[in-house]
């Protein structure tokens, strides 16, 4: 622009008001008479704006009114309210299905805890408690998905979770790669449980199915707190051992978080999870009114020399019962799987030969095993490892080795596993020594070195 | 063809001879465009036609080329461009040469229609020498011409965006205005177009506003208008100094002075319609600094884009006297009137800018006034100094008024008796609603309603609901928000002693003779819905009972016949408020399990009631049903199909109604309650509902802002009905396609169209979600894997293109997720190799927003697991 520099200079004084002008402002007016074509008609935000620019500052401002009417009102809480309907509908969907466990009918279905025995065991079969049973399993069959399964109450939670822990296998040899692909961590003497929070309150669920506390916790929806602003929804389900000298639950799993299956991810993720979230919510800070019991995490080592040498040796806050050997890339799966593994001798824990129920080591190894309807004798594996069948030819020719007992201890649910049964066997005999796991690290190590590092994608 | 008779026809009082004209001037469109736009073209450059075809010619041209509807605008925009630039040129000739006519019809008309096409051809760099033109001699012409060319450049620069306007053509321009604007322009319509041209052209001026010097002379030359002996060139010079004020806040430091001086001079000295403006220049100052103020968030050392120069601290001890002298100038009966603005308003709703701008400042600077006049015999004062006191009640802090408001509570409730004035009782009642709104409920410290007093005041308010409807419908207001400040409270309301006399007071008012005066009946059936919204489950039972009786109201309404318009009318919004009231009481008692079973008795009668609402025309009623049936549906879940059959023609024809889009809007939401009510049982009704949808999509007509919604209820349908949506997949996805491409090219050009662009992307991403997981775990899921590439790229796009927002980035992220857990490893792949998603992912981790962190955690998951498979 070119023009003199001015600064605003004093206006001189308004003039008196002098009479209108008769001229007119020419917006013209844009409706022409009645009735043209509609899709002719002019455009009327055009109009409005040009009649609005004359009048735009008066006609915004409200008087004595509320900024928003009770109408607008009305129509902002239900569209909120379908929004949030709609989040409810899709997050709910997304919790569905993915997360359905393996319930799916199995190959070969195990026997209900009722029906196990040892060997010992009168034979005689409730029939009634047989079809009391079908009924119970369909109805679980049902339930295909965690999300329902965390409102389970009474004796059907106690049945549903008595099937979900994932159980490790125990060690009886060294798997390969065991520096590159597994974790270990010494594992806390206590009682193994699920630990779900749901509606504002936490259960804790023994290997049984039966419950062992019932509390407020800091868990996503573990406690009514009126800060809680995780939706209904929202529910957690974790793998804990409750280490009673201490009172704490240490966290060995996620299952679900917050909402959200973990089922079907890997271990590696699932820990990374499990210790950030963990904290971020508060378990794991000392018990307050909301949060009765404290949550830990555990820590976990990659199992090389190092990792294997200080969940071996290294100070833990808890009694240590044995390691845990962890596959990176194996999914959470119910039941057992030598994808985890445990594994233990008298420097990491108390409890290396099974004791019985007074606390004392049996001279003689003891078995339980699972009694099939035909009369076979199982272990808890899946498929099944028949050790043998109950008719008299069995009892006849084993009877140098396996001696009836007597009924398993009702808390047990699970007959032994076939490693558990071989790791016993091997402990009271030629035990697998933490050399030997030493040994194998130092070797797939050497050939580690030669095979590159091939890593989990996202 | 000769168009003038046409045109003239066109416009004739015989419907049968404007009927005819309109087909054959619409035939020639269609057979002709060019021609047919180059006739009007002609008749409106003539100045031997009549002025009526003239302006009729200049009105279908410019309806030729824009239109509301956004892609009919779109259709009319490449319609113009694709038309041969000879006959375009020759249009332009045309146009041109009509600003010069002596005709002011004319010259109005083209330069509108010049402003569409600068509007259209600019952005493209087309018709460049168009400001040229306009441009040279302008200060050789004759003052009409002049006056056209600057009214041109006033509409154009309303029309285009700054940016497609060169520096060098602004400076041309504002040279022109400016000049036109100086006091020394002999011809007043030449400065007032000049005026209300600078209005519409500050927006381009950001270069010359950084000027000192240029920023000086524009100044000068605004404040100079200002002082214009023409009242019409000074309302239009305050106009521009309001819309300085917003823009060039921060440009204002050394004016403020001498502004502060015009502006206070006009408020005391000018006729009102300058005298209103000069006020809203220190309201649009408010506005600003509250903004800034807003961003600072109390912490001052916290950044803004632009520094607050506490321009209205500053005025504060002068401005405050001058808007109080204002409040005296009341009219009588403005308390009657519902469209009266006056100084008296205008300087009330200031006072109240200034209160939230400065806060505790205001009140001592109030205070004497109020105590001086709140006494006094002149009506006048006495609501003068009231208004005052209700204006500072937001802003200062609960501290420093409490004590005072504590004192004038008393004074207030005997004033709201006693007083002879109906104005002064009708503002006693609004500043005890303004207390209730910002010093009352569960955030204030220490209460002023305290059992002590909770009786006289709810006494004294339910006694001025039978006083003059001004006055009553201020105490309804007044127990509106006495009732949500206890919206918080827990098990037990103070209310609850009083809640069946209050509802019983309100349902009075709304029978009143005269209810329909000042918006009573309104404001009643308002506060009504308000008290129930925040009951406790101690007054369940009265509303189970007030449920019935506003059952009957509508049952007794919906039976009255034979009524004139007048009262049809009436009945329409009676009805209207009713469905809102029953739509407030369903959602209340709907709420928990324990209530909701006590009112599903009353499910069937309801509903039945709602159907025979819909036989009333009205827009409003019908929304209102359809809002209050949505809640209904959520209520009952699937027992909601049992009204289907009766109830599914309603809502179709709720979702072809195109001329009130609102309701169209309001059913498409409500077909979201009734998907997630009836789930797979709204398959039978799907094909209807779909086809519908699927037309309105297509639809020019209806209005733009109910397509995200129809797209997101695509994503309700597919959700309730799952693999069954798959044969409407071939219709849908293309749709959503050709959708997402648009909004994913679709540059912000402004605040409106970035908002519409986002709502956009939400519906279309809903879409997407809804179906992907309705999809989830059916044998059919492979049908939607030749879909995930094209859905990829589009979270690519957006995300890239960085303009987000928290809601779309919260779907974005969800699909994402949704994508990888119904494909599973099909998706996995695709996940890995796109451009940003893994980069999307981190950033919506990191958010800081809980909902979009959420999803992206579960999006994490589902990714997680695709990949691991």
């Amino acid at each position: 622009m070119h023009h003199h520099s001015h600064g605003v200079t004093s206006p001189p004084p308004p003039p008196p008001q002098q009479t209108q002008s008769t001229y007119k402002p020419q917006w013209p007016t844009d409706t022409p008479r009645v009735g043209f074509f509609t899709h002719l008609q002019s455009n009327p935000a055009a109009a409005e704006r040009s009649i609005n620019r004359w009048l735009h500052t008066i006609s915004v401002r409200p008087f004595k009114r509320p900024a928003i009417s009770d109408q607008q009102k009305r129509r902002d809480i239900s569209l909120q309210r379908q929004a949030q309907n709609r989040r409810d509908a899709q997050h709910q969907a997304r919790c569905l299905a993915s997360t359905i466990l393996s319930l799916q009918p199995a190959q070969y279905e195990p026997a209900e805890p009722d029906h196990q025995l040892e060997l010992e065991l009168e034979l005689g079969l409730e029939l009634q408690s047989e079809i009391e049973c079908e009924e119970q399993r369909q109805d679980l069959r049902d339930i295909d998905d965690v999300r329902q399964a965390s409102r389970l109450k009474g004796a059907e939670a106690r049945r549903w979770f008595a099937k979900q822990l994932m159980l490790p296998e125990w060690m009886i040899d060294v798997p390969e790669r065991l520096n590159t692909d597994w974790y270990v961590f010494a594992r806390p003497a206590g009682k193994r449980c699920f630990v779900v929070s749901s509606n504002g309150t936490t259960i804790s669920r023994l290997r049984n199915g039966s419950m062992l506390h019932r509390f407020p916790s800091a868990l996503p929806n573990g406690a009514r707190t009126s800060n809680n602003s995780n939706s209904g929804q929202s529910y957690c389900i974790l793998d804990c051992i409750f280490h009673e000298p201490d009172q704490t639950y240490y966290v060995i799993d996620m299952v679900c978080w917050a909402g959200m299956s973990l089922y079907e991810c890997t271990t590696e993720f699932r820990f990374f999870w499990l210790n950030s979230k963990l904290v971020e919510t508060g378990a794991c800070n000392a018990p307050s009114t909301y949060h009765k019991f404290r949550f830990s995490t555990i820590p976990i080592y990659n199992c090389d020399h190092e990792g294997l040498n200080v969940a071996y040796t290294g100070p833990v806050p808890y009694v240590k019962d044995g390691l845990l050997f962890c596959n990176k890339h194996a999914h959470y799966q119910s039941g057992n799987t030598p994808l985890m593994l445990v594994w233990k001798d008298e420097n990491c824990s108390q409890y290396v030969i099974d004791t019985d129920g007074k606390g004392q080591v049996p001279n003689q190894q003891q078995v339980v095993l699972e009694l099939l309807v035909d009369g076979k004798l199982a272990t808890s594996d899946d498929p099944p490892v028949i050790f043998g069948c109950l008719n008299g030819d069995f009892i006849q020719k084993r009877k140098r080795i396996l001696h009836y007992l007597g009924k398993p201890n009702r808390a047990r649910p699970f007959a032994d596993s076939y490693s558990k049964v071989v790791f016993q066997y091997t402990v009271r005999h030629s035990p697998l020594r933490i050399e030997h796991i030493y040994a194998s690290i130092s070797l797939s190590s050497e050939e580690g070195n030669k095979i590159s590092d091939l890593d989990m994608a996202g | 063809m000769e168009v003038t008779q046409v045109l003239l026809s066109a416009q004739a009082v015989d419907s049968t001879v404007r009927k005819h004209a309109e087909e054959t001037l619409n035939q020639f469109q269609e057979q002709n465009l060019p021609g047919f736009l180059l006739s009007l073209s002609g008749e409106l450059a003539s100045d031997e036609k009549p002025v009526e075809s003239r302006k009729l010619a200049g009105l279908i041209l410019k309806n030729a080329l824009d239109a509301k509807e956004q892609h009919r605008k779109y259709e009319l925009v490449q319609r113009w461009l694709s038309l041969d630039v000879a006959v375009k040129s020759q249009i332009k000739v045309c146009l041109l040469q009509t600003l010069s006519s002596p005709v002011p019809d004319a010259r109005s008309t083209a330069s509108q229609v010049i402003a569409k096409v600068a509007g259209i051809e600019l952005p493209k760099k087309q018709w460049p020498e168009l400001i040229g033109s306009l441009l040279t001699n302008i200060n050789q012409v004759p003052p009409h011409v002049k006056q056209a060319t600057l009214e041109t450049l006033g509409y154009m620069c309303e029309e285009v965006v700054p940016e497609v306007v060169d520096q060098d053509q602004v400076n041309k321009i504002l040279t022109a205005v400016v000049q036109g604007m100086n006091a020394n322009e002999g011809n007043n319509e030449v400065r007032l177009a000049a005026t209300q041209a600078l209005y519409n052209a500050l927006g381009f001026a950001q270069a010359n506003f950084s000027n000192d010097m240029e920023r000086n002379y524009i100044m000068r030359v605004v404040c100079e208008a200002s002082l214009s002996p023409e009242v019409k060139i000074r309302q239009a010079a305050f106009e521009c100094l309001v819309s300085i004020g917003s823009i060039y806040y921060e440009k204002l430091a050394s004016y403020i002075q001498d502004i502060f001086n015009i502006t206070s001079k006009a408020v005391r000295e000018d006729v009102e319609p300058v005298a209103l403006q000069a006020i809203e220049f220190w309201s649009s100052i408010c506005d600003e600094e509250i903004d800034i103020l807003d961003e600072y968030g109390g912490d001052f050392t916290a950044d803004s884009e632009v520094p607050c120069y506490y321009f209205v601290k500053q005025a504060l001890p002068a401005l405050v006297p001058m808007l109080l002298e204002t409040l005296l100038k009341q009219e009588e009966d403005q308390d009657q009137d519902e469209s009266a603005w006056n100084l008296a308003m205008a300087g009330g709703t200031c006072l109240g800018l200034v209160a939230r701008t400065v806060g505790d400042d205001i009140v001592p600077l109030v205070m004497p006034f109020i105590e001086e006049n709140i006494t006094k015999p002149d009506w006048r004062q006495r609501e003068a100094a009231t208004y005052a006191f209700g204006s500072i009640l937001e802003g200062p802090s609960p501290d420093k008024l409490m004590p005072i408001v504590n004192v004038a509570l008393n004074f207030m409730l005997s004033a709201l008796t006693k007083d002879p004035s109906s104005h002064v009782k009708d503002t006693t009642a609004w500043t005890l609603g303004r207390i209730f709104e910002f010093l009352h409920g569960s955030t204030v410290e220490t209460p002023i309603i305290t059992p002590a007093n909770c009786q006289q005041i709810i006494t004294v308010l339910l006694q001025s609901m039978e006083d003059a409807p001004n006055v009553a419908e201020k105490a309804c207001g007044a127990i509106y928000f006495l009732a949500q400040g206890y919206e918080d409270v827990d098990s037990s309301s103070p209310l609850t002693p009083y809640f069946q006399a209050i509802v019983q007071s309100l349902l009075i008012a709304t029978h009143r003779e005269d209810a329909g005066e000042s918006r009573l009946r309104t404001a009643a059936y308002e506060t009504l819905n308000e008290v129930v919204r925040c009951s406790t489950d101690e007054t369940t039972h009265l509303i189970l009972e007030l449920a019935q009786v506003i059952m009957r109201e509508l049952h007794k309404s919906l039976e009255a016949q034979k009524l004139s318009s007048d009262e049809k009318e009436k009945q329409n919004e009676l009805q209207g408020l009713l469905c809102g009231c029953l739509q407030v009481i369903i959602q209340k008692l709907g709420a928990s399990d324990g209530t909701k079973f006590a009112f599903l008795q009353y499910a069937d009668q309801i509903m039945n009631l709602f159907l025979r609402v819909f036989a009333s025309r009205s827009a409003t009623v019908h929304e209102e049903a359809m809002l209050a049936i949505g809640a209904l549906a959520y209520t009952t879940g699937p027992d909601f199909t049992k009204y289907m059959p009766e109830f599914y023609k309603y809502l179709e024809m709720g979702l072809q109604n195109f001329e009130e889009y609102q309701v169209c809007a309001v059913t498409v939401g409500v077909m979201g309650d009734i998907c997630r009510a009836l789930e797979d049982k709204i398959l039978p009704y799907c094909d209807g509902i779909m086809t519908q949808l699927l037309k309105d999509l297509s639809s020019n007509q209806l209005h733009r802002s109910v397509k995200p919604p129809i797209f997101s209820c695509f994503g309700d349908i597919a959700l309730a009905i799952g693999e069954n949506f798959e044969k409407y997949l071939m219709y849908v996805m293309p749709m959503l396609q050709s959708a997402a491409e648009l909004s994913a090219h679709t540059s912000g050009a402004d605040d409106e169209m970035i908002e519409y662009t986002n709502l956009l992307r939400n519906g279309i991403l809903e879409a997407y979600s809804g179906i992907l997981q309705g999809f989830k775990n059916s044998p059919k899921t492979q049908l939607l894997i030749p879909y995930a590439p094209h859905i990829l790229q589009f979270l690519d796009i957006i995300y890239m293109k960085k303009d987000m927002d928290d809601v779309v980035m919260k779907t974005a992220i969800g699909v994402l997720g949704d994508l990888a857990d119904t494909l599973g490893s099909n998706a996995g792949s695709l996940i890995q190799q796109s451009q940003s998603s893994k980069e999307f992912l981190n950033d919506c981790l990191s958010s800081d927003d809980h909902l979009i962190k959420e999803s992206a955690e579960w999006a994490k998951l589902a990714i997680t697991r695709a990949i691991s498979v």
